[in-house]
């Protein structure tokens, strides 16, 4: 099985990792109230299950609805870029710019002029996963041949029928490298948005098990939102699979599992 | 669009290249003048740099000449021309699409109905039945340039721009693609402009071979070549007026390469 292959190694070093953790906390190396047992995080998970999935929730419905966002923005402002020079030398600056600003160093001000409800924190993971859709969407289109735009240009299609037909499938594995590199910052954008201001989601559980030193819930706030992006991440590949089989199955399998 | 009966198919009128970037000026071609009648088949061989494939391009209007005209089917080439197919070095297949839908892409371009009973005579032309379904990764070298004459044939072009098609093939390969364009522009009466490097491959296909200068280019002989229309390759590479074509081409383009 190609996937028990590819999976045994990272899995081990899981079950490794999970027996030193029992080890410190049952031989009381660690207090619990600094690190909690396996045991002890996973009574919370099953005990709090409601609470903890519904602030799931909010915080998925977040991250996939920036992540959306910054996606078509991004796609959108690259083919604009691609096809225009004026729009790219006027937005290429501003938008390396805004990529310098730490986002992070924005969210409180989303919250002053957005309160605390959904907007800000979907801005908060547009603003972080757009930078990645944008570059890999840009390179994605430039890498397109030259001699096959030329050929293209023989053969009387017109620019519209070139993009459909050439340029954007050929864009797509760039695209979805940009995409997969997204979708996990979107899901840190998300829990910062919650973090400056919020009363859900799983940022808010955090905080408020930050606020309690109740470490269980906050382990099992950390592992379930690792596990949001994992998911999502895993999402992104099968899409990547179904629609680009061509050039999946040119890469080898160490490189499917990196980011 | 008017052709006049007995026009060349190709005329190229006392055309210069330059080509000027912000440090430096670089004369492509100077004065070249070239007639190509209807059905010919003709070599242009040259050191590298010479500009063969500028004049190709030229031909196809993908480049404007800087002075002179081109006519192409009695028509003065203002911009990318339509009616012809054009075949690169490297083969420039789309890698998403199977060998027969990468033929096809000029059809889909054109806006052309019921190709495909013409793709698949193509591809049992050039011997790649069997293949049709196969991803350009999955083919050979001289395979892909085979997916990449029938798309350049598909619409029935009246000319066929190669530039050096064959160049990035082992030399067995090669022949037997010279034997099969020689078979393939028999059949289809096409006028073809050929860029080599190869002596013998310009010698064994053609009608005449022009030999060009180097840098600024310009066109040093036009040789005519005189074999009989069914040629087998090494019968051919025996004939006497095979080896004395050769060797003027040879001699010509070493004396052109002494300082």
């Amino acid at each position: 099985m190609d996937w028990l292959e590819r999976s045994w190694r990272p899995v081990l070093l899981l079950v490794a990792c999970l027996a030193v953790w029992q080890l410190v906390t049952t031989t009381g190396l660690i207090a619990p109230y600094l690190v909690p047992s396996p045991a002890a995080t996973l009574d919370v998970l099953v005990e709090k299950q409601a609470y903890i999935w519904h602030h799931t929730w909010v915080t998925t419905y977040e991250t996939v609805l920036g992540f959306l966002i910054a996606a078509v923005v991004g796609v959108l402002a690259a083919v604009a870029m691609v096809y225009s020079a004026t729009i790219e030398k006027t937005l290429y600056p501003i938008l390396l710019f805004a990529q310098v600003v730490p986002k992070i160093a924005i969210a409180p001000l989303f919250v002053v002029w957005l309160g605390f409800g959904l907007v800000p924190k979907v801005l908060v993971a547009v603003l972080i996963a757009f930078f990645p859709v944008v570059i890999s969407m840009v390179t994605g289109l430039k890498s397109v041949d030259t001699e096959m735009l030329e050929l293209a240009s023989t053969m009387g299609g017109g620019p519209l029928k070139t993009f459909v037909k050439i340029r954007f499938p050929a864009s797509l594995p760039h695209l979805f490298a940009g995409l997969k590199v997204a979708v996990t910052l979107a899901v840190t954008g998300a829990v910062v948005g919650e973090f400056v201001g919020a009363n859900e989601g799983l940022g808010f559980v955090i905080l408020q098990a930050n606020g309690n030193i109740d470490t269980p819930m906050l382990f099992a706030g950390l592992i379930v939102m690792s596990l949001v992006g994992v998911l999502l991440f895993v999402l992104l590949e099968l899409a990547e699979r179904f629609m680009l089989p061509w050039h999946v199955s040119r890469r080898t399998s160490a490189v499917t599992t990196t980011i | 669009m008017t052709v006049t009966v007995g026009t060349a198919a190709v005329e190229i009128d006392s055309v210069a290249v330059h080509f000027r970037s912000k440090k430096i000026d670089v004369t492509a071609l100077r004065e070249v003048s070239l007639d190509v009648a209807p059905g010919e088949f003709v070599s242009i061989v040259g050191p590298s740099g010479c500009g063969k494939s500028t004049l190709l391009k030229l031909v196809s209007g993908l480049l404007k000449p800087s002075s002179g005209k081109v006519r192409l089917l009695g028509d003065v080439v203002t911009g990318p021309r339509h009616d012809i197919g054009y075949v690169f070095q490297r083969a420039a297949l789309l890698e998403w699409r199977s060998a027969r839908r990468n033929i096809l892409l000029q059809a889909e371009m054109r806006g052309m109905p019921d190709a495909g009973k013409r793709a698949d005579e193509l591809i049992e032309m050039t011997g790649l039945r069997g293949f049709e379904d196969a991803l350009p990764h999955e083919l050979s070298g001289g395979m892909q340039q085979r997916v990449a004459l029938c798309r350049a044939l598909l619409h029935r072009p009246r000319v066929l721009l190669m530039d050096e098609p064959f160049g990035a093939l082992d030399a067995l390969t090669r022949e037997q693609m010279n034997v099969e364009l020689h078979r393939i522009w028999r059949e289809t009466g096409t006028t073809v402009l050929l860029v080599t490097h190869s002596i013998a491959e310009s010698v064994y296909l053609s009608n005449r071979v022009v030999v060009m200068t180097p840098r600024p280019g310009a066109v040093q002989e036009i040789i005519d070549v005189d074999l009989p229309v069914e040629r087998d390759y090494s019968e051919t590479m025996a004939l006497p007026k095979f080896s004395t074509a050769a060797a003027h081409i040879r001699e010509l383009l070493g004396a052109s390469m002494r300082p």
